[in-house]
């Protein structure tokens, strides 16, 4: 077992005592030592009191997926604590609390046990009650870092980097720290081997940051104005971050005036019915939601679809069906997504696995929904949405906005004649134009009934099936315009494919394979409609490992149902969905099994 | 100047619109016309102008005036969510939005709260026959308890007072007219486009195929039995001065942000348009007594409306380009480094 930079630490806590500024503290620390890291957040939907666990991987090769393996564990819940030392690995070590009892199934001979009175600790030396049980995270920090060997100096320059807003909480928080280390260098003699030591090559130049962040950047910097949400767990942060940059960059300092209008709309309903109101009128909107209010938002959706209104809708996946898991992590709304609302409806769908791509596809996403007049999904997770991910700095757009076939007063002339549904170019793709025109041909009827190219109510079979035939046809329009997949091919027989955040543990995964024999290839969806790679992609092999974070394989199924009967075959769906972020062993296990035959 | 063309120098023919395909006789149809009288009147411009509705009789209505503007059939009760995105979209557009009592006292009540609550700046008409006309007659939430249906059955439920709810929840701007009474309606109407901020206007409009007969509480006999006038309005643009001599003390003049002015002349009882609580009492009142009580129930022109209070600024968001928009790069560089 190599035990140098390669380890998780879990912190296993009580919701609302303060621990995430110490979890994040520790992962600033041993980011800044050049370690990647990957910290996963597994917390509850409660605001305290029911147990919550941290994360921090850390990997010489920088996965930045979950490992299933915790080699070090903080005990700070009396309540959860013998399930807790249940889940250290073989040859592990467990932190705890000095008052906790290490007995029944909380003893075990395999790990290496340090105790640590924190609480008594935090008493004697930390007089302020209010802060009291907060630094007592700190206070682990510190031990950890004797333990592993973090510089002092090193948690300084996180912590500080922690408390930017509030300089004073600084020296508060190094003296917990500081606590913890004294403790640890006088009374704990160390028996491990576990140790993090500087490294260089992976971190350089790279930033930490979450994907909601990422996103609501790019929507500022795609020209995003009128932004309508719901308050939903895992995506409120989207829109918060979208109103702290706007507060920041787009509000005149002489005026006070503000380049975007953001409502808290009364539920998802008129969230999305206030982003097609504004997109009508020619501003570029969005609205962020998860699950429930996706739900929710399907009457509009397919008005979206069929009165071909631009609109982008970010959903930042939970665990479903129903209210589900709230706090935790699925990929189990690709299905319903793709065709939300009734009558034949389909939609552009963006599937994003990287802070970048968090990023990027928002900012296309706006250009993407003005092109093709009608709404586009961005289906990030909460893993993406609200977890920490190494990332290179995000690059500045080069590119202007694509607003799209939109006729102003002066092309109107030019044309003399259109029809808002007339498909000019043959692309499926209409032209419009934005209510405020100054030219008598430019008003047209916006309605969710049938309609001519002229936008005149019909209820003509030959009118209602050409219009649907062309909707279809705008739709393959999209197959080669959306994000086109990224593949890495080397002839080999078996592959892999995969979406969103799954992509993190195929990387790790494809490593493991590859250390038992087995090569795959493997190419990563990024979004709907499928572009035509993908089926040619399944044609050059024989066997396609369709890798998803939901019960139902629900990429997997989309793909069968577009493919050709030879090639349906070919496919098999592997699944993971316990809410927690996939790992590797979820892919590497049923792969191995399914490969047997051919590797032996 | 030619009477036939109004400030803008258009004709009355450019506010007219598609024919209608609602019944011969239906109040939607009078309103309609008055409507496209107030439009052409008040001189508004077709090209700012933003038709907005929902699903149902009223809510086709659109389609039948002013045909040059742009205009939004959306989905059954939520017609104030697209109107509030378009108006947050381009400030300079004129919203009207139109509606029905089952578009918005039943499946869109909530989004009719809210959008009163955030003061939007926007007309918001209820074309109000108290049934559901395209689905057969069907009782909606603003029928009277008491009120019988063509085949007899009796609504034993209380009824939404869509004017008193909304003064309930701070709207700036309340009114209550009838389909035929144009001589009411068209001031009403004019002032509520130059009121800044949510006009909601409840007409009663008899849905002459459903809910016309013996029986009915929004019938054309009923109303005309039951209409209790509070005012009589008159509209004068703030380029126009006010000629007409009143007795002192019998007219009370309500100025709006733009200078337009609305004068309500008395009738019979002592009516302050601007007390809240007397507004509900007097709507109260008349529901206990089976009346229909018109006129300008209510207004405040002093409250922010949204656009204020978003802080927009002056420039329509729809306008704004990535000059505007992006974080420069000196930004961008700052933020990447933290």
């Amino acid at each position: 077992m190599n035990t140098a930079n390669d380890l998780t630490i879990r912190a296993a806590t009580v919701n609302g005592s303060g621990s995430q500024s110490a979890n994040l503290v520790l992962t600033n620390a041993i980011f800044r030592m050049g370690i990647p890291v990957a910290p996963k957040n597994v917390f509850p939907s409660n605001i305290e009191g029911l147990p919550t666990w941290f994360d921090v991987r850390v990997s010489p090769q920088g996965y930045q997926c979950r490992s299933r393996d915790v080699d070090i564990l903080v005990a700070l819940n009396p309540a959860t604590w013998h399930a807790d030392v249940g889940d250290v690995r073989s040859g592990g070590v467990i932190i705890h609390e000095a008052a906790y009892a290490v007995t029944g199934t909380a003893a075990r001979d395999d790990v290496t046990y340090y105790a640590v009175p924190f609480t008594k600790l935090a008493k004697e030396h930390v007089s302020d009650g209010g802060l009291r049980k907060y630094l007592t995270n700190m206070i682990y920090v510190g031990v950890l870092a004797h333990l592993l060997g973090i510089e002092a100096e090193t948690i300084e320059a996180a912590v500080r980097g922690q408390f930017k807003r509030k300089p004073k909480a600084v020296d508060t928080n190094m003296d917990a720290v500081r606590l913890g280390i004294e403790y640890a260098a006088n009374n704990l003699t160390k028996s491990d081997l576990y140790r993090l030591q500087p490294m260089s090559g992976k971190t350089e130049g790279k930033l930490l940051m979450d994907g909601n962040s990422a996103a609501a950047l790019g929507c500022v910097m795609g020209g995003c104005t009128v932004v309508a949400w719901y308050p939903i767990t895992p995506s409120s942060s989207l829109c918060e971050s979208f109103i702290q940059y706007c507060e920041r960059f787009r509000v005149d300092k002489d005026t006070g005036k503000r380049k975007a209008a953001i409502i808290q709309a009364e539920d998802e309903l008129a969230a999305i019915g206030m982003v097609f109101g504004a997109t009508w009128a020619g501003a570029r909107a969005l609205t962020s939601t998860s699950g429930p209010g996706l739900s929710l938002m399907a009457e509009f959706a397919g008005l979206g679809y069929y009165a071909e209104l631009p609109g982008v809708i970010f959903d930042v996946q939970r665990a479903g069906p129903s209210t589900g898991l709230p706090t935790r992590t699925l990929q189990g709304d690709v299905g319903f997504a793709y065709t939300l609302s009734h009558g034949d409806t389909k939609h552009i769908v963006l599937l994003p696995a990287t802070i970048a791509e968090a990023y990027e596809f928002a900012m296309q996403a706006f250009d993407l929904t003005d092109r093709f007049q009608t709404p586009v999904f961005v289906l990030s997770d909460l893993d993406l949405g609200m977890n920490l991910w190494m990332t290179q700095p995000l690059a500045y757009p080069e590119k202007p906005f694509d607003r799209g076939k939109v006729l102003d007063a002066e092309k109107l002339e030019e044309v003399r004649s259109w029809g808002r549904y007339r498909d000019v170019e043959g692309d499926g793709i209409p032209y419009r134009t934005l209510p405020g025109t100054e030219h008598p041909l430019a008003g047209y009827f916006t309605r969710g009934s049938g309609h001519d190219e002229q936008a005149n109510y019909s209820e003509n079979p030959v009118v209602y099936q050409t219009n649907l035939d062309r909707l279809a046809r705008k739709h393959d329009t999209a197959r080669t315009h959306v994000p086109q997949p990224v593949v890495d091919e080397r002839g080999h027989e078996a592959a892999i494919i995969a979406y969103g955040t799954s992509h993190h543990a195929v990387v790790e995964a494809r490593d493991r394979l590859r250390e038992e024999g087995l090569e795959t290839d493997y190419l990563r969806v990024r979004a709907l409609p499928f572009s035509p790679d993908v089926t040619a992609f399944i044609e050059r092999h024989e066997r396609v490992y369709v890798v998803e974070q939901n019960r139902d394989g629900q990429l997997h199924a989309l793909l069968r149902a577009e493919l050709p009967a030879n090639l349906v075959e070919r496919l098999h769906s592997v699944r993971h969905y316990n809410g927690v972020p996939i790992d590797a062993a979820a892919i590497t296990e049923p792969l191995l099994a399914a490969e047997k035959p051919v590797l032996a | 100047m030619n009477s036939n063309v109004n400030v803008l120098g258009l004709s009355r023919e450019v506010y007219k619109g598609a024919a209608s395909t609602l019944c011969a006789g239906c109040g939607h149809n009078s309103i309609t016309n008055n409507l496209i009288k107030a439009l052409f009147d008040y001189g508004v411009d077709p090209y700012k102008l933003a038709k907005m509705s929902g699903i149902g009789c009223s809510s086709k209505t659109p389609a039948y005036f002013v045909e040059r503007a742009h205009g939004f059939n959306g989905v059954h009760g939520r017609m104030p969510s697209l109107a509030t995105g378009a108006k947050m979209a381009n400030r300079e557009l004129m919203v009207l939005g139109i509606s029905g009592d089952g578009d918005t006292a039943s499946i869109g009540l909530g989004q009719y709260c809210h959008m009163i609550r955030r003061n939007v700046d926007a007309t918001y008409i209820i074309e109000d026959n108290g049934c559901y006309g395209l689905t057969k007659g069907q009782f909606s939430a603003t029928a009277d308890r008491g009120s019988v249906l063509k085949k007899g059955a009796v609504n034993e439920f209380e009824t939404i007072d869509v004017c008193g709810l909304a003064v309930e929840l701070g709207a700036t701007f309340v009114a209550r007219s009838f389909s035929g009474d144009g001589k009411q309606l068209i001031p009403l109407l004019q002032a509520a486009f130059s009121h800044r901020g949510i006009a909601v206007l409840d007409v009663i409009s008899p849905c002459v195929t459903f809910n016309d007969h013996e029986g009915s509480t929004k019938s054309y006999n009923y109303v005309k039995e039951h209409h209790a006038v509070l005012h009589t309005p008159d509209f004068f643009p703030g380029s126009r001065e006010i000629t007409v001599d009143y007795e002192p003390g019998t007219v009370q003049e309500i100025e709006f942000d733009n200078g337009d002015r609305v004068l309500l002349r008395k009738l019979e009882r002592d009516y302050d348009a601007s007390d809240r609580i007397g507004a509900l009492r007097v709507m109260h009142e008349a529901r206990e007594r089976g009346e229909l009580v018109t006129g300008l129930l209510y207004v405040d022109t002093t409250a922010r409306d949204l656009c204020e209070r978003e802080r927009l600024p002056e420039k329509p968001l729809a306008h704004m380009n990535e000059a505007d928009l992006r974080i420069s790069r000196e930004d961008w560089a700052q933020l990447m480094l933290s």
